[in-house]
């Protein structure tokens, strides 16, 4: 990461698109155990976690438990589902959720 | 925003171009040693070499044709020197521009060779070039603005940013009575759904989904997945894990708008409004196919970077990643990075992105032209036989 830039209590650290969302987007580089403050992007809550891994700009964030083969949501729609337990504030990515379309076929 | 307008260039047809080409257009690709050359002895004019053109058939050749055909039709185009192998396709390609007004000239190379061609060719250009540096701008309403958009190297921030600021301006667009095209049928796997609601009709509704319904089943036909390739590599540095995803921050570019038509691929519309077109989600073929369409201007949201431009349709830059818009600035004309920290807000970012559409639309050069990226790539269906 070339820089690291921390939420203050002024910018938030990561933006939810849709109320019940279970992950949200990292819009600075965010350190592991710290505390980041989200902000929904309808609305007027602010989503606090504290941040279990790293989690680049740009890269996810579960806002709560999400169990191993449950959908992962975000818009509002599933985008796909975990293939492992996910904690809040855990980064969430290709390691841990994969898509439910375009799944590669058993060799027949 | 009612008294919005801008400057183009009126054409025999009525449209209004916001550019003035004067293209040498190869018919096929064993021509395009010979466009290179006319224009090289015309700095002025523009050849633009693709890769086909020979033993096509079917709806591919078909494709063809109407891809040619459209790009020399399209408003930003002033005039074109067709040049191909043999007469035939040379002229229907020819004519079918024809059919716009503007001025069109035709040479096979066969039975007389490259110099000769190049002499003949590059004399009409020299001519049709003098007479389009006569033309003037003149002012024109939004109603007469085709706008495409297509987004590349998406990551997160352009589901957050860069595409709903598009959307907010693709809703202008419509609102002003023009012309807004999306497409990339592969790429709203996952999002289908959000796109057949938003149909004005159920015909239109069906046509949408036989359309995405095809494009899987060739996917599949391959006996392979979509997996390593969508999402891309840069779309995975960015931060989305699924295709899913990729198309659900996709289909912001269409903001609150329903969908007035489903177009074949470089298929002009014929009603106004925000037009569904069946495209690869590859961006130098969907943006080719939207100048063919006949777009005058292209919205490109790009999260990691995406570089590509297109030699007739002024492709605009819009990221809201604060890394690349720091990184590669020369390419990004917009940048509403500060939709992330909350410092604007959507409507403001769409403000900001409609005034530079307005500004391309009346010559501003994008990023992408001062680059020199003008990439032109058909679209094949098929092999060739």
């Amino acid at each position: 990461m070339a820089q690291k830039r921390q939420s203050s209590s002024g910018e938030p650290g990561f933006l939810v698109h849709n109320r019940g969302d279970s992950v949200g987007v990292a819009v600075a580089d965010l350190a592991s155990q710290t505390k980041a403050n989200g902000r929904l992007l309808s609305g007027e809550e602010t989503p606090k976690v504290t941040l279990y891994d790293a989690v680049p700009l740009g890269h996810k964030l579960a806002l709560r438990e999400i169990a191993r083969g449950e959908r992962v949501i975000k818009y509002g729609q599933v985008i796909g589902e975990a293939t492992s337990d996910i904690h809040a504030g855990n980064h969430v990515h290709v390691h841990n959720i994969r898509g439910l379309r375009w799944v590669k076929k058993e060799s027949k | 925003m009612k008294n919005a307008s801008f400057w183009g260039y009126r054409r025999q047809n009525g449209r209004m171009g916001t550019r003035n080409y004067v293209i040498i257009l190869p018919v096929d690709d064993i021509s395009n040693r010979t466009a290179e050359a006319v224009a090289a002895n015309v700095p002025g004019t523009l050849a633009l070499p693709h890769a086909y053109g020979r033993l096509q058939f079917g709806q591919d050749l078909e494709l063809f044709f109407r891809t040619l055909i459209g790009v020399g039709s399209n408003p930003n185009v002033a005039a074109v020197v067709v040049i191909g192998i043999e007469p035939r396709w040379t002229e229907r390609i020819a004519s079918g521009i024809r059919a716009t007004g503007k001025p069109v000239e035709a040479f096979s190379i066969e039975g007389r060779g490259d110099f000769a061609i190049t002499a003949m060719a590059a004399r009409a250009a020299a001519g049709l070039l003098q007479q389009a540096s006569e033309l003037r701008r003149e002012e024109a309403p939004v109603s007469e603005l085709w706008v495409s958009a297509k987004c590349g190297e998406s990551d997160t921030t352009t589901g957050l940013a860069s595409c709903p600021t598009v959307g907010r301006v693709l809703e202008r667009v419509v609102a002003g009575g023009g012309n807004a095209f999306f497409g990339e049928t592969s790429e709203l796997t996952g999002g289908e759904h959000i796109v057949a609601d938003r149909m004005k009709t159920p015909e239109l509704r069906e046509q949408f989904m036989a359309m995405f319904r095809d494009y899987a089943e060739m996917i599949e036909r391959t006996g392979d997945d979509l997996l390593g390739s969508q999402p891309t590599e840069g779309n995975i540095a960015g931060g989305l894990s699924t295709i899913e995803e990729k198309a659900l921050g996709n289909i912001e570019k269409i903001g609150r708008l329903m969908v007035d038509s489903v177009l074949s691929p470089a298929e002009a519309p014929s009603t106004t409004g925000l037009h569904f077109m069946d495209t690869s989600s590859a961006a130098a073929e969907c943006v080719t196919l939207f100048a063919a369409a006949g777009a005058t201007v292209h919205l490109f949201p790009t999260g990691q970077g995406n570089v590509i431009g297109n030699p007739i349709l002024p492709v605009l830059k819009v990221s809201g990643n604060p890394k690349t818009v720091a990184g590669m600035s020369e390419h990004i004309d917009v940048d509403v990075s500060q939709l992330l920290t909350g410092e604007i807000n959507i409507d403001e970012a769409g403000d900001q992105l409609w005034e530079m559409t307005l500004r391309a639309a009346c010559g501003r050069l994008m990023c992408a032209e001062v680059l020199g990226h003008r990439e032109f790539v058909l679209t094949k269906l098929h092999r060739s036989a």
